[in-house]
C-alpha cells in the first residue's frame, strides 16, 4: 500500500504511539507495511477463525467446482478422477429434463418478480398510511411472525391447512363448491400455492427495510405538497414513491441476482411424485441427481450453470440501473 | 404519516385500509392460533369443528405422547443442543472477524471484505459444500449443523459496521492506560455491543433451530433428527396417499392423529414465538444499520 511512500516526517516512532503525535494520513506514511503487520498481531490472531470459516466452507466449495469438469468419483477424489472437458454440460444440456427444468424454473421466478416482489412495497405504503400509531405497530407485529418460522413449518401448516382429508380451507372450499381440491398434489395448484406461500411468510417481513425508507421521508414535502394542492394519491406519486425509488432498484437488483434461486426448502418440501412434472427446478434438480442418486459431477456441473447465469444476471442488472441514473449496488 | 385535512374521499380510504390491514394483520397471526388451540383440543373436536381458537374441551393427551416417546424427546433435545451451542459458536466467529475488519488501519482489510462480498455473489453449491463437509469427516456429526453456517455475512458486514461506530477516541484512551488489541475487544468492545450481541443472538438461534436443510444433507441417522426434520417425516411425508418414492426413510412414523401433528408444529415453532417479543425489539434497528447505503 502507500506505507513506503515519502513523506516529510520520518522520525516518529512506529506504532499506535504515532496516533497520538499525527494524524491519520501521517501515520500510514510512517510506518513499513511489515510494522502494521507486527503492531496489529493481535487483530490477525482475532481474523483467523472467521478467515478460515470462509476458506473452508465457502473457498473450498468453489475450488471443488472442479469436479464438474471430471468424471469424479469419491474414492479417487479430485485428484485422481478423469478430466472429460464440458461433457458433464453437454448432457445436462441435451436431456430432456434441461428444458423442463428450465421452463419451471423461469415461471416461478417471473411469477415471484410478479406476484411478490410487489407485495411488500404495496403492503408498506399502506402500512404507512395507518393514522393509529398503536394499531399500526398491532399490525406490525402480526405480519413479522411468519418470516421467523422455518419452511417446514410453513409447508406443515399448508399441509394441514389444505390436506383433503379435513384440512379447514377444504371443508371451506366444498361448501361453497361442492367437492374438495386436492390442493397439494395436483400440478395446476402447486404455482399457486407456492407464491401463496411466500407472500404470506415474507411480504410482511419485506416492509421493514421500506417503511425505514419511508420515515426518512421528509415531512415538509407532505406540506408542500398539500399547499400546491396535491390530493393523497399525487403525494404517493410524486413525494412516496420517489423517496423509496432507490431502495426499490437496490432490491430488484439483488432479486435478479437470484432469479433462478427459486427457494430450494420451500420447493423440496411441496413437491412430490403427482406435481413433480411443475415442481423440478434447478435447484431440487441437484439435489436428487447428486446428494440421492451420487452423479456428484453432473449434478454440479448443473449448479455450476445456474450459478453463472445468476452471476450474469446480478452483474446485467446492477449495469442497467446505472445506465438509469440509479445507484446501483457495486 | 402528518396529521392533515382530509378529503371525503380520503376519509373512505382511512376506514377501508383500517379493516385491511386488520385482515391481513389476522391471516398472518389466525393458522398459529388455531394450530396451538388445536394440539390442545380432543381428536373429536377436531374432525368436528373445522376452525376455532379456543378448544372445548381441554386436554394435554398429545403433549404426554409427545414427552413420552423416544423420537420425540431425543430429537427436541438434539435441537435444543445444537441451538445453544451453534449460536455460541456464531456468535465467537461472527464478532471475532467484525472486529479486526471495523479496524480502517488493518492493512489487507479491503481484500478480507472483497473475499466476504465475492462468497455472497457466487458459491460453488450444494455438491462441492457437501464433499467438503464429507471430506471433513463431519457427515452425521451435530458440527455439521453448526460450521457451515457459522458465519452469516450480512450479519458479519452489520457488526462491523457497527464496531466502526463506536468513537475510536474510545479505544485510543484504552491503550493510552495500556490495555492491549484483545483487552480493547474484551473488556471495551465486546460490552459495548452487548445489545448488538443479544440481536444476533436471537438471529442465528432462530436460524440454527430453524435450518432443515443441513440436517437433510448431512445427517442420515435419524437418531440424531433435529425436530424440523422430524416434522417433515411426521406430517409431509406420512400424506400416504401422495405415495412419494422419496419418503420410503419415513416407514418408522406411523401417521399420527391429528392433534399431535399440531402439537409437534407447536413444540417446533414455541422456541420462536418465545423469542419473538424480544427479537422484535431490535430486528427494525438491526436492519436500519445494515442498510446504510443509499
Amino acid at each position: 500500500m502507500d506505507g513506503l511512500k515519502a513523506q516529510s516526517v520520518e522520525t516518529v516512532e512506529p506504532g499506535y504511539k504515532t496516533v497520538k503525535k499525527a494524524s491519520k494520513a501521517e501515520v500510514k506514511s510512517n510506518i513499513s507495511n511489515i510494522q502494521r503487520l507486527k503492531r496489529d498481531k493481535w487483530l490477525y490472531l482475532l481474523l483467523i477463525p472467521g478467515l478460515a470459516y470462509f476458506i473452508i466452507f465457502k473457498y473450498l466449495p468453489m475450488w471443488g467446482i472442479v469436479i464438474a469438469f471430471q468424471d469424479y468419483s469419491p474414492f479417487l477424489g479430485v485428484f485422481g478422477s478423469k478430466w472429460v472437458g464440458f461433457e458433464n454440460f453437454i448432457d445436462f444440456f441435451k436431456n430432456p429434463d434441461f428444458f423442463r427444468l428450465l421452463e419451471n424454473t423461469f415461471i416461478l421466478a417471473c411469477l415471484d418478480l410478479v406476484f411478490f416482489f410487489p407485495a411488500p412495497i404495496i403492503l408498506a405504503l399502506l402500512l404507512n398510511e395507518l393514522r393509529l400509531q398503536a394499531y399500526k405497530s398491532v399490525v406490525q407485529t402480526f405480519i413479522y411472525v411468519p418470516h421467523f418460522m422455518s419452511w417446514v413449518i410453513i409447508a406443515s401448516i399448508t399441509y394441514i391447512f389444505f390436506t383433503t382429508s379435513g384440512g379447514v380451507v377444504n371443508e371451506i372450499v366444498s361448501l361453497f363448491y361442492g367437492k374438495e381440491i386436492n390442493f397439494l398434489s395436483s400440478p395446476e395448484w402447486f404455482r399457486p400455492l407456492i407464491m401463496g406461500q411466500i407472500i404470506w411468510k415474507e411480504s410482511g417481513w419485506g416492509t421493514v427495510i421500506f417503511l425505514a425508507a419511508l420515515a426518512s421521508v421528509d415531512k415538509e414535502q407532505y406540506e408542500a405538497a398539500i399547499v400546491d394542492g396535491a390530493g393523497r394519491m399525487r403525494r404517493l406519486w410524486h413525494v412516496t414513491l420517489p423517496a423509496v425509488r432507490s431502495t426499490i432498484v437496490v432490491l430488484l437488483i439483488l432479486r435478479l441476482g437470484n432469479f433462478l434461486d427459486t427457494g430450494f426448502q420451500q420447493i423440496f418440501l411441496m413437491s412430490n411424485s403427482l406435481n413433480r412434472s411443475v415442481a423440478d427446478v434447478f435447484d431440487t434438480y441437484v439435489y436428487f441427481v447428486g446428494i440421492t442418486q451420487g452423479a456428484y459431477s453432473y449434478s454440479t456441473a448443473v449448479g455450476l450453470f445456474k450459478a453463472i447465469v445468476g452471476v450474469v444476471l446480478v452483474l446485467g442488472a446492477n449495469k442497467l440501473a446505472k445506465k438509469m441514473g440509479q445507484d446501483g449496488i457495486f | 404519516m402528518p396529521k392533515m385535512h382530509n378529503t371525503p374521499a380520503g376519509r373512505v380510504f382511512d376506514v377501508f385500509n383500517f379493516i385491511l390491514m386488520g385482515i391481513i394483520g389476522l391471516i398472518m397471526i389466525c393458522p398459529f392460533l388455531y394450530i396451538i388451540a388445536g394440539s390442545f383440543a380432543t381428536e373429536a373436536e377436531l374432525t368436528r369443528r373445522s376452525f376455532f381458537i379456543f378448544p372445548e374441551t381441554f386436554t394435554l393427551t398429545a403433549y404426554e405422547y409427545i414427552f413420552s416417546t423416544d423420537t420425540f424427546t431425543r430429537s427436541i433435545l438434539v435441537s435444543i443442543g445444537v441451538t445453544l451451542v451453534g449460536t455460541l459458536v456464531c456468535l465467537f466467529f461472527t464478532f471475532s472477524m467484525a472486529y479486526p475488519l471495523s479496524r480502517k488501519t488493518l492493512m489487507g482489510r479491503n481484500f478480507f471484505m472483497n473475499l466476504i462480498v465475492f462468497s455472497m455473489l457466487f458459491s460453488g453449491g450444494m455438491i462441492p459444500g457437501y464433499i467438503v463437509v464429507k471430506s471433513l469427516g463431519l457427515l452425521d456429526s451435530y458440527w455439521a449443523l453448526i460450521l457451515p453456517i457459522a458465519i452469516n455475512p450480512f450479519n458479519l458486514i452489520i457488526v462491523k459496521t457497527f464496531f466502526q461506530n463506536i468513537p475510536i477516541e474510545l479505544e485510543e484512551a484504552a491503550k493510552i492506560d495500556g490495555c492491549s488489541e484483545v483487552g480493547i475487544f474484551w473488556r471495551i468492545m465486546l460490552p459495548l455491543s452487548k445489545p448488538v450481541l443479544a440481536t444476533f443472538a436471537l438471529f442465528y438461534a432462530v436460524a440454527i433451530w430453524n435450518d432443515f436443510f443441513s440436517a437433510l444433507l448431512y445427517i442420515t441417522d435419524s437418531a440424531k433428527w433435529p425436530v424440523q426434520v422430524l416434522l417433515q417425516q411426521i406430517i409431509i411425508l406420512s400424506q400416504a396417499q401422495l405415495g412419494d418414492a422419496a419418503s420410503a426413510s419415513a416407514n418408522f412414523v406411523e401417521p399420527p392423529d391429528q392433534s399431535l401433528k399440531l402439537a409437534v408444529v407447536v413444540v417446533a415453532t414455541l422456541p420462536i414465538l418465545i423469542v419473538y417479543p424480544f427479537l422484535q425489539k431490535h430486528f427494525a434497528k438491526g436492519m436500519l444499520l445494515g442498510s446504510v447505503k443509499g
